[in-house]
């Protein structure tokens, strides 16, 4: 385990993030154009890295089968259309959706860690992801204590993803560093070097409790912290985008920048997931038009 | 994962929306003349080498009658307009400008070679916004610091060069006019389309004859115009060899004049920098426009502490830059204006590894036909090889190395040249230390090739003078 | 008893801080308006170009980075000497030729278009800068700096003329090199002795007395010299002077002024200024 001064300076150490120079990489990287057959296997790699989500008060267990079987069968009309990379639900259904998805080989994931503020003692936290993990849970989506972070106090948030990382098992761990919270960019590469040190399998964007969630720049720092570390380690760290991302359009620029700034060997669902809801049936839309030549409506994809 | 799984399919921008002639005449008077000479020259588009279209080449009788119309609409019309009349106009040429962007951007591309990236979101919304921004100056001249009524000097001769065609009009062009004098202007011999599409936009914006005349040709013509003896004002933007030529022309004579050439631009490096974000700055600063920049930054000053990583960084991020179609919408980088540029890239290059530097280029296929030479960056260089002297105007960079921020500005200022530099470290007070020692016009501090037309922009020492965008711009179109 | 013989000044040259004589050995005779002879002053050759080029280049350097503040002082302080030195001046000016009362008006004029470009050291930044406002999320000033070294040709105006070419040129920071008038150096010179204890660092002025037609060429053509006044160039050496001054593109201010008693305007400070346009980035 690091001292809390060693952090910090490695932390402190690392490169600074020019803000004006990093949106103007994003922006242009989104002005790639992707037509025809590389759009097809875009949506279709897309689609099978949504963590397809639910996380809401009012979640029940009717409306969470409804999006399993949304996420084993995107599009009836599609039956090729592939499925979806994990259902993301809260730890209290996680039950549910295990027993909805049998057999269909997707994975359930589940925030914890007192999900979205983080803001419990680390003993209900653990509690937490232990009760998701057993009850069948593959993925938790953790949160950082952003409190902890921007009081300088990195020594706090790094033994917390340490512990529940333990608390997980073979349940692969994401880490939310909820940058909407964090605000700078510089504070964005700083946490993801923090979290992938502690043993993030996963580290993701937002909440999408928070606005703004996942951006097309501050990815791409988290895509350049995985590439860095990934040369300085030797292990790979998926990333996740959540929150904000609607349409086909804005789902391929996150795949032009994996591709383009962290390396092909991402573009897949292993290390990369977009965490999203009202996305897939966008991603099954203009898979349609592809496919028939036609404009599509929403009235023709199930609402789940 | 398939490593092809993601290889981007053709995103080519439509050629139809523009319409090019077989041959075009010279823009003299408001009018499309015949040239009076026989002689021709052929544009081609450097991407395939097929020929575009005819181009007249203008003799020393085309140019009179150019000087002369140019006179005319000064005397009668033009220096004697109200301002906010000549505003008007430049408003107007400004709003057709983004009206038909698209048009511009295209044949920019084919006629250039640039990638339709640049064309569209650089190229061609800068134009628009340089006629905007002298539109409004029209009627303030007298508050630019000038003196209460600053007057026009007359005629302006003009002659830029092929890298940016139109931008380069309009920065000449746009102060030229809205300071109430009339221009004769020539474009490059390899890239003259856009000016004469411009033509036709002055038509339809009812630009009153004779305001503005294009006339094309190549050296020649130049040489005819800058020494007319009809003009008040010389205006060259080119290399700096033809840029003292050019003084000579004008010794001894009342002409004014504004040169803006060449540079051998330092981009310095210091080990705090935003490594990802000056990666990204050092591409932009020498494989922009494939180099041909004038204020390119050729020269990467590393600081040894960090020169190891952030090459890994630089070459990386080279291999993803896509070189082919300047239509294609996913290029960054074109093909090189003309095939006698492209020899001098080679024998430039080709001197680099003589001497001792070391050349890396990221896999690329180039195309079969036309004009096209890979990014390329040389390791190893010394301030004594021509790599590192020279102007090469190719998107081949030369990296050198420093050890403390002295030596670095040392070997940055080292240069009969003084355009332009970057300067990239996190730390503020040294961006002031460094920004205040660089002799040159231009100093991008964590940022690199920004342009706006109220920044000036222009030369120290051998990179030319006077300024072109922003107030000062203005100084050289007005008689202070 | 026989009237006291007076202790002569030798006329040298003035370069680097230091007063020493043309390494040619040459010197010229200077008469007075009647013919009568007054002094012989130095005639510099290319090589005395030579060294003045190298101080001024030295002094470059140090006087460009001192506060415009301090420069300001500086010049004031030059005025200070001169007015100090009024009446040698006014004799000097009588012995060329001038009437009692023009000479005493134009040493006056001297003394005050010092104190007048003094005043524009910490405002020509201010005139000729400018803050930009550019389409984007970027700082952008625009600062005008000195070009370098200047190549002075001075006029035959002995004093006031040569005050008002050298002043405007030194007071933004830079050198200069100045080549006197070549039938009335003497006041050069005197006015040298006057730099030399005005905490003026030595390099920055650099005076040359001699034949303009020998020397001029000589700093046109230099590499080392960004800037030439043709101040006192005659209109057919014109020509052949900004053609050599085009092979490393001096700024060069063309010759027209004939009265240097108007007010001068900023544009012998802005003839040797470049614009410096600085971006940076505004984010978090």
């Amino acid at each position: 385990m690091p001292t809390g001064a060693e952090l910090r300076a490695f932390l402190h150490g690392l490169p600074g993030v020019d803000q004006v120079g990093a949106d103007e990489r994003a922006a242009r990287l989104g002005a790639r154009s992707i037509k025809t057959t590389a759009k097809a296997r875009a949506i279709d790699l897309a689609i099978s890295m949504v963590d397809l989500t639910t996380l809401e008060g009012a979640d029940t267990a009717g409306k969470v089968r409804a999006l399993c079987a949304k996420a084993v069968r995107p599009d009836p009309a599609q039956p090729d259309a592939p499925k979806v990379g994990a259902v993301c639900v809260y730890p209290d259904l996680v039950e549910v959706a295990v027993d909805a998805l049998q057999g269909s080989g997707i994975g359930v994931a589940s925030v914890a860690t007192a999900f979205p503020a983080g803001r419990a003692p680390l003993e209900a936290k653990l509690a937490d992801t232990r009760a998701a993990v057993a009850a069948g849970a593959s993925e938790i989506d953790m949160v950082i204590d952003r409190g902890a972070f921007l009081a300088g106090d990195y020594l706090k948030v790094h033994e917390e993803i340490v512990e529940t990382r333990r608390a997980c098992g073979d349940a692969h761990l994401k880490v939310i560093l909820e940058t909407g919270e964090l605000r700078t960019y510089d504070n964005v590469r700083r946490a993801s070097w923090l979290a992938m040190r502690a043993g993030a399998d996963f580290i993701k964007t937002s909440t999408g409790k928070i606005s703004p969630a996942a951006t097309l720049p501050v990815t791409m720092i988290m895509l350049e912290a995985v590439r860095d570390f990934r040369d300085a380690t030797g292990r790979t760290v998926g990333v996740k985008p959540a929150g904000g991302i609607r349409t086909t359009k804005d789902a391929i620029k996150y795949l032009v920048m994996v591709n383009e700034v962290a390396g092909p060997d991402w573009l897949t669902p292993d290390l990369f997931r977009l965490g999203a809801s009202s996305l897939l049936n966008d991603l099954l839309m203009q898979r349609r038009k592809l496919a028939t030549g036609v404009y599509s409506g929403p009235d023709h994809f199930t609402l789940d | 994962m398939d490593e092809k799984l993601f290889e981007y399919a053709p995103a080519p921008e439509s050629r139809s929306v523009v319409d090019i002639k077989p041959a075009y005449g010279l823009f003299i008077d408001g009018e499309w003349v015949d040239g009076s000479g026989e002689d021709r020259n052929k544009t081609i588009d450097p991407s395939n080498e097929e020929p575009l279209a005819e181009i007249a080449v203008a003799t020393a009788e085309d140019v009179d009658r150019a000087v002369a119309a140019a006179r005319r609409a000064h005397e009668k019309v033009w220096g004697p307009m109200p301002g906010r009349e000549r505003a008007k106009y430049l408003y107007r040429i400004a709003r057709i400008i983004q009206e038909r962007s698209r048009e511009l951007a295209v044949l920019e591309s084919i006629d250039n070679g640039k990638p339709i990236r640049e064309s569209r979101d650089v190229d061609v919304p800068l134009v628009a916004a340089h006629f905007f921004y002298y539109a409004g100056w029209a009627d303030k001249l007298g508050h630019a610091g000038f003196g209460a009524n600053p007057r026009s000097l007359g005629v302006a001769g003009q002659v830029i060069p092929w890298n940016f065609p139109l931008m380069m009009l309009a920065w000449k062009i746009a102060p030229a006019l809205a300071t109430g004098n009339t221009v004769v202007l020539k474009p490059a011999e390899t890239t003259p389309l856009t000016a004469l599409l411009f033509a036709e936009i002055c038509q339809q914006a009812e630009l009153p004859n004779g305001v503005v005349n294009i006339v094309t040709g190549a050296g020649g013509t130049g040489r005819l115009l800058v020494g007319h003896d009809g003009i008040d004002k010389v205006a060259f933007t080119g290399s700096t060899e033809v840029g003292k030529e050019i003084a000579r022309a004008v010794a001894g004579t009342r002409k004014r004049l504004t040169l803006e050439l060449g540079g051998k631009a330092a981009n310095i490096v210091f080990d705090d920098a935003p490594l990802d974000q000056a990666v990204e700055g050092i591409v932009n600063a020498i494989f922009f426009n494939q180099g041909h920049v004038c204020c390119a930054g050729s020269r990467l000053l590393v600081q040894e502490s960090v020169a190891g990583e952030l090459l890994d960084r630089l070459k990386r991020r080279m291999a993803t830059l896509r070189v082919g179609d300047p239509l294609d919408k996913n290029t960054d980088i074109g093909a090189i204006n003309s095939g006698e540029q492209l020899a001098k890239i080679r024998e430039l290059a080709d001197s680099g590894e003589d001497e001792g530097a070391e050349r890396w280029s990221p896999p690329c296929e180039l195309p079969q036909r036309g004009f096209w030479f890979a990014p390329t960056v040389f390791t190893g260089v010394a301030q004594s090889h021509r790599i590192a002297r020279e102007e090469i105007f190719g998107p081949v960079l030369s990296v050198l190395t420093f050890r403390t921020p002295d030596e670095a500005i040392e070997k940055a200022n080292n240069t009969p040249y003084g355009l332009s530099a970057g300067v990239w470290t996190e730390k503020g007070s040294r961006i002031l230390w460094a920004a205040e020692r660089l002799r040159a016009g231009v100093v991008w501090a964590n940022t690199f090739n920004k342009f706006d037309p109220a920044s000036p922009f222009g030369g120290y020492k051998e990179s030319g003078f006077g300024r072109e965008g922003g107030r000062h711009g203005l100084e050289a179109y007005l008689d202070v | 008893m026989s009237e006291r013989l007076s202790v002569r000044k030798t006329y040298k040259l003035y370069i680097g801080g230091a007063f020493p004589r043309s390494e040619s050995g040459r010197s010229y005779v200077v008469n007075d308006a009647k013919g009568r002879f007054l002094a012989n002053a130095s005639q510099a050759s290319r090589k005395d170009v030579r060294d003045a080029v190298v101080a001024a280049r030295k002094a470059f350097g140090g006087w460009s980075s001192r506060t415009p503040y301090n420069r300001g002082q500086i010049l004031y302080r030059v005025a200070e000497m001169l007015e100090g030195r009024r009446t040698q001046f006014v004799d000097e000016l009588r012995a060329g030729g001038a009437a009692k009362t023009a000479a005493s008006a134009e040493v006056d004029a001297a003394i005050d278009r010092w104190v007048w470009y003094a005043g524009w050291a910490d405002k020509i930044g201010a005139v000729a800068g400018n803050a930009n406002p550019v389409a984007g999320p970027f700082f952008n000033l625009s600062t005008p700096e000195p070009s370098g070294v200047v190549g002075i040709v001075a006029p035959d105006s002995a004093l006031l003329g040569l005050v008002s070419v050298v002043a405007p040129a030194i007071v933004t920071g830079n050198t200069a090199v100045v080549v006197a008038s070549e039938p009335a150096p003497l006041p050069a010179i005197t006015l040298a002795e006057v730099l030399a204890t005005s905490d003026l660092p030595g390099g920055v002025v650099n005076l040359l007395t001699g034949r303009r037609a020998e020397l001029a060429p000589w700093l046109a053509s230099h590499m080392d010299v960004n800037a030439i006044d043709l101040a006192g160039v005659s209109e057919e050496a014109v020509t052949d002077l900004e053609k050599a001054a085009a092979d490393n593109l001096k700024r060069v201010l063309r010759p027209g002024i004939g009265d240097w008693s108007a007010e001068p305007g900023t544009d012998r400070m802005t003839a040797f200024l470049e614009t410096k346009t600085v971006w940076h980035p505004v984010g978090v």
